[in-house]
């Protein structure tokens, strides 16, 4: 297997690894908190490093995983006096544990290959040299065995406690009545998540692991309204993002975890434009029908209400609603299309299909009860809330 | 309710955020069967109680029994609608997969729901009303039909002894009758039902049993007996003037 693609595997494991709590962690509004712990590890891995003198050493992911955990417990041991709020609380923390790994790497770690420029950007590049060897055969680059086996671990936790976690993510009340203890599970979150960024650490950095957790997520939270496929799509997304990330780092010779974020960063924006519902481009449509259905249910309405021919009148209507002539005009092809009105001569008149549209908006209007407006809801913008 | 059985019986319970109580020293024997409502001012302890009671947070003193004995080990016979609210309701899941997550607490760690779960899960959506929407997406609906989901939630736990957290709040007038015919159903079926309410009004029509609640109980049994002005105005500390149908 060539370096090149020993790269991109070990990126696309990566990435899978990190998407998966990554969208537990966004769910739980608690993006923030990888952030903290990215940082917050690096006193663990520093002092694994000191002990084992092996970055990919099991101890060093166990004391840095720990470190991690101590994260969250301060975080919230300081929120819970009530003085300060959470985001406070993180910033708070993890800078002073990151800062004493800082001093502890300037202090004890300066003749190793560990430097802070490493810890926050990675070192993606040398992960192929860097290779495991079984009884003196070489079987392949070290952090692909780290991660992939921390990648098979999480995929374990996540087929075996998806109830559990689904139902304490979004009911953290229900789950502990059923006797799923939501603390439980949230530090088993919390813990997954730790081992994934010290894995991913070496591998990507600091900073990157961040993107890598909550970047797909919040893309593919804008696509569907199903779990399932939420953790799919956050998977696509970011083993897509790593490895165009790379080619990207390839052709610009640029630093392959920068260009991974950007290509992150880049499905977002595409996502955040283009998504179906939840896109900027589909709400601004969605709006501006909006605003020509309401134009279109006071228009029906107007017409309901007023039988003398003398109000129907195309240009009377535009005098009388006080709409410009555009807008007049979308309104009336809008109720044409529908078959909602008739015009002859230039008098407009409901039909009755348009009389009972008018009768069922009224009805809602009026009693705002969503029953009757269900069938509607597929034709018009403007009911679907 | 002379010689039934006590679904709960709270013991000396004291609850407190940050060393403060929230709830003094409560004794309450609910007895089976009961329609009670749970009413005292904001900030009575009203939510708080039912969380202490469930295990939701820890009380610093007191003891909890469901049917004689610790909830822990009673879990299956209680089922839990928590305030709307409390939730996220933007949560990418539809209506039927929230329904199916009352049917976690009898399948146990690990193990998943299948057609049994999905099937009582769809009886339930059909009693509420709910059924066609089963697929929509929960932040999709409408308030009422939110809180719909919750009941059919804790229906399809099958328990028997219902918590409820303002049922009632935010839902339209068609809901609210909805939710009052399925809780005295439930009662019906000699299930216990606690509600937490906050439309003092509807009490007598609603329920058989009410606890007035403020930081200390102030005083628990049946509503023709005891939901009377002097109740109301130690509860609510002003002078309450409700029609009390005897």
């Amino acid at each position: 297997m060539g370096a090149q693609l020993e790269i991109q595997l070990i990126a696309a494991v990566v990435a899978i690894a990190c998407a998966i709590p990554g969208v537990f962690l966004v769910l739980r509004k608690m993006s923030l908190i990888s952030d903290a712990i990215s940082h917050s590890i690096l006193p663990g891995i520093v002092l694994g490093f000191l002990i084992t003198h092996d970055l990919n050493s099991p101890w060093l992911i166990l004391l840095a995983t720990i470190t991690g955990v101590i994260t969250v417990v301060l975080v919230e041991a300081i929120q819970k006096t009530g003085l300060v709020k959470e985001d406070t609380a993180i910033g708070l923390v993890f800078p002073a544990l990151f800062s004493i790994g800082v001093i502890l790497i300037a202090k004890n770690a300066n003749d190793v290959h560990l430097d802070v420029d490493a810890v926050l950007l990675g070192e993606l590049a040398f992960a192929p040299f860097d290779r495991l060897l079984v009884a003196g055969t070489d079987i392949g680059p070290k952090s692909l065995w780290v991660m992939g086996s921390i990648l098979l671990v999480t995929i374990g936790l996540l087929f075996a406690f998806f109830k559990e976690l689904k139902v304490s993510t979004f009911d953290a009340g229900l789950s502990s009545v059923l006797g799923f203890s939501p603390v439980v599970m949230h530090y088993g979150l919390m813990s997954i998540s730790s081992v994934t960024v010290v894995g991913a650490f070496d591998a990507v950095g600091a900073v990157l692991v961040v993107a890598l957790m909550i970047a797909p997520a919040a893309t593919a939270y804008l696509l569907t309204s199903d779990l399932k496929k939420m953790l799919m799509l956050s998977v696509i997304f970011g083993v897509t993002a790593a490895v165009a990330g790379y080619w990207m780092a390839h052709l610009l010779d640029a630093s392959i975890s920068g260009s991974m974020t950007t290509m992150l960063g880049l499905v977002f924006l595409m996502v955040y434009l283009f998504a179906p519902n939840k896109g900027i481009i589909a709400v601004m449509y969605r709006q501006r029908q909006q605003r020509t259905e309401v134009s279109l249910l006071t228009f029906l309405l107007h017409l309901n209400n007023h039988t003398e021919e003398s109000e129907r009148h195309i240009n009377h209507l535009n005098e009388h609603i006080n709409w410009q002539k555009v807008r007049s005009r979308t309104v009336l092809e809008l109720a044409q299309k529908n078959n909602m009105i008739t015009i002859s001569n230039s008098i407009v008149t409901l039909t009755k299909k348009g009389k009972e549209f008018t009768d069922l908006a009224l009805e809602y209007i009026v009693t705002n009860k969503d029953e009757k407006i269900e069938p509607m809801k597929d034709d018009f913008f403007l009911f679907r809330g | 309710m002379e010689g039934s059985k006590i679904a709960v019986q709270v013991d000396d319970l004291t609850v407190a955020y940050n060393y403060k109580p929230v709830l003094w020293d409560i004794d309450l024997t609910i007895p089976e069967g009961v329609l009670m409502a749970i009413v005292g001012p904001n900030g009575a302890g009203k939510s708080t109680l039912i969380k202490a009671i469930l295990g939701i947070i820890d009380p610093i003193a007191g003891s909890v029994a469901i049917y004689n004995e610790p909830y822990e080990k009673q879990r299956k016979k209680v089922a839990y609608v928590p305030q709307k609210g409390s939730v996220d309701w933007d949560f990418p899941t539809t209506a039927l997969d929230v329904v199916m997550m009352g049917t976690y607490g009898k399948l146990g760690w690990i193990k998943r729901p299948g057609k049994k779960e999905k099937k009582a899960a769809l009886e339930a959506l059909e009693k509420v009303g709910m059924l066609s929407f089963k697929g929509r997406q929960i932040s999709q609906l409408s308030g009422g039909q939110q809180q719909r989901v919750f009941l059919a939630r804790a229906l399809v736990q099958d328990a028997a002894i219902y918590f409820m957290d303002e049922p009632f709040q935010g839902v339209d007038a068609t809901t609210e009758i909805a939710i009052i015919n399925i809780l005295k159903e439930l009662r019906k079926a000699n299930k216990t039902v606690i509600v937490v309410h906050h439309d003092l009004q509807t009490v007598p029509e609603y329920f058989d049993w009410v606890t007035f609640l403020n930081v200390k109980k102030i005083a628990t049994g049946p509503v023709k007996d005891i939901f009377n002005d002097d109740n109301l105005t130690k509860t609510y500390g002003i002078n309450y003037k409700v029609a009390v149908n005897q």
